[in-house]
């Protein structure tokens, strides 16, 4: 299936863009979602990087579905 | 946005006169305010500009998340936080979290919690602007 990813701060400077279209399994974890992404974009990985889906953190053995809304979150440094 | 409760992301100037007349309430003893500025300089190094940016669908929830824990954890009427989107200079005013309580311990701890909370969870990142160049903040690899 194809996913958007939704993408901010470093993330955004890495990839070279404000959002990423994704071929990836249906059902696929986040954590196997970030290997993808990382085989691809091996800079990513010196990143702490967490993983959103629906506007909330998602744990590294979150499932990732089809209408979800899934976004890359960098480090924060609001305040 | 609960009656209690008011956040927001702007690309406007904050307005402290509006979080102070938000909580505000006749049966409050006192008012806890923290206002975060920007500072000219980081380790050394001159800072010109920061730029904040953030996943606003989401900042504002988890803004909301820390509003309904701050009033359910302590003993506070009503707290506003509010975040600055865009280039700030020095001296410009990025954040403000406002809090009333009948009493002040439960307004300074809410406060402290709120901007503590706000740095760890929030999804807003802000770049740096040097003379000579500009990194995101705590983005090291």
């Amino acid at each position: 299936m194809q996913i958007q990813v939704l993408l901010f701060g470093i993330t955004r400077d890495i990839i070279g863009e404000n959002k990423l279209s994704l071929t990836i399994s249906s059902g696929i974890t986040v954590k196997k979602l970030k290997q993808q992404l990382e085989l691809q974009y091996a800079e990513l990985n010196k990143y702490n990087y967490s993983v959103a889906i629906n506007e909330a953190y998602a744990e590294n053995d979150t499932e990732i579905n089809n209408s979800d809304t899934v976004a890359l979150i960098p480090p924060v440094s609001g305040g | 946005m609960t009656e209690n409760s008011s956040v927001k992301i702007t690309t406007s100037r904050l307005n402290l006169q509006e979080c102070y007349d938000f909580v505000e309430d006749t049966s409050c003893g006192g008012i806890a305010l923290f206002v975060g500025t920007v500072r000219n300089q980081t380790q050394d190094k001159e800072v010109t500009l920061l730029d904040f940016s953030s996943y606003e669908a989401m900042a504002l929830k988890e803004m909301q998340k820390i509003a309904d824990k701050a009033l359910n954890d302590f003993d506070i009427l009503k707290i506003a936080i509010h975040h600055a989107e865009g280039k700030l200079t020095i001296g410009a005013i990025p954040v403000i979290i406002a809090v009333s309580a009948p009493h002040r311990k439960a307004a300074f701890e809410a406060c402290q919690f709120a901007i503590d909370t706000l740095k760890e969870t929030v999804p807003i990142w802000k770049k740096e602007h040097f003379v000579d160049g500009e990194v995101w903040v705590n983005a090291t690899p």
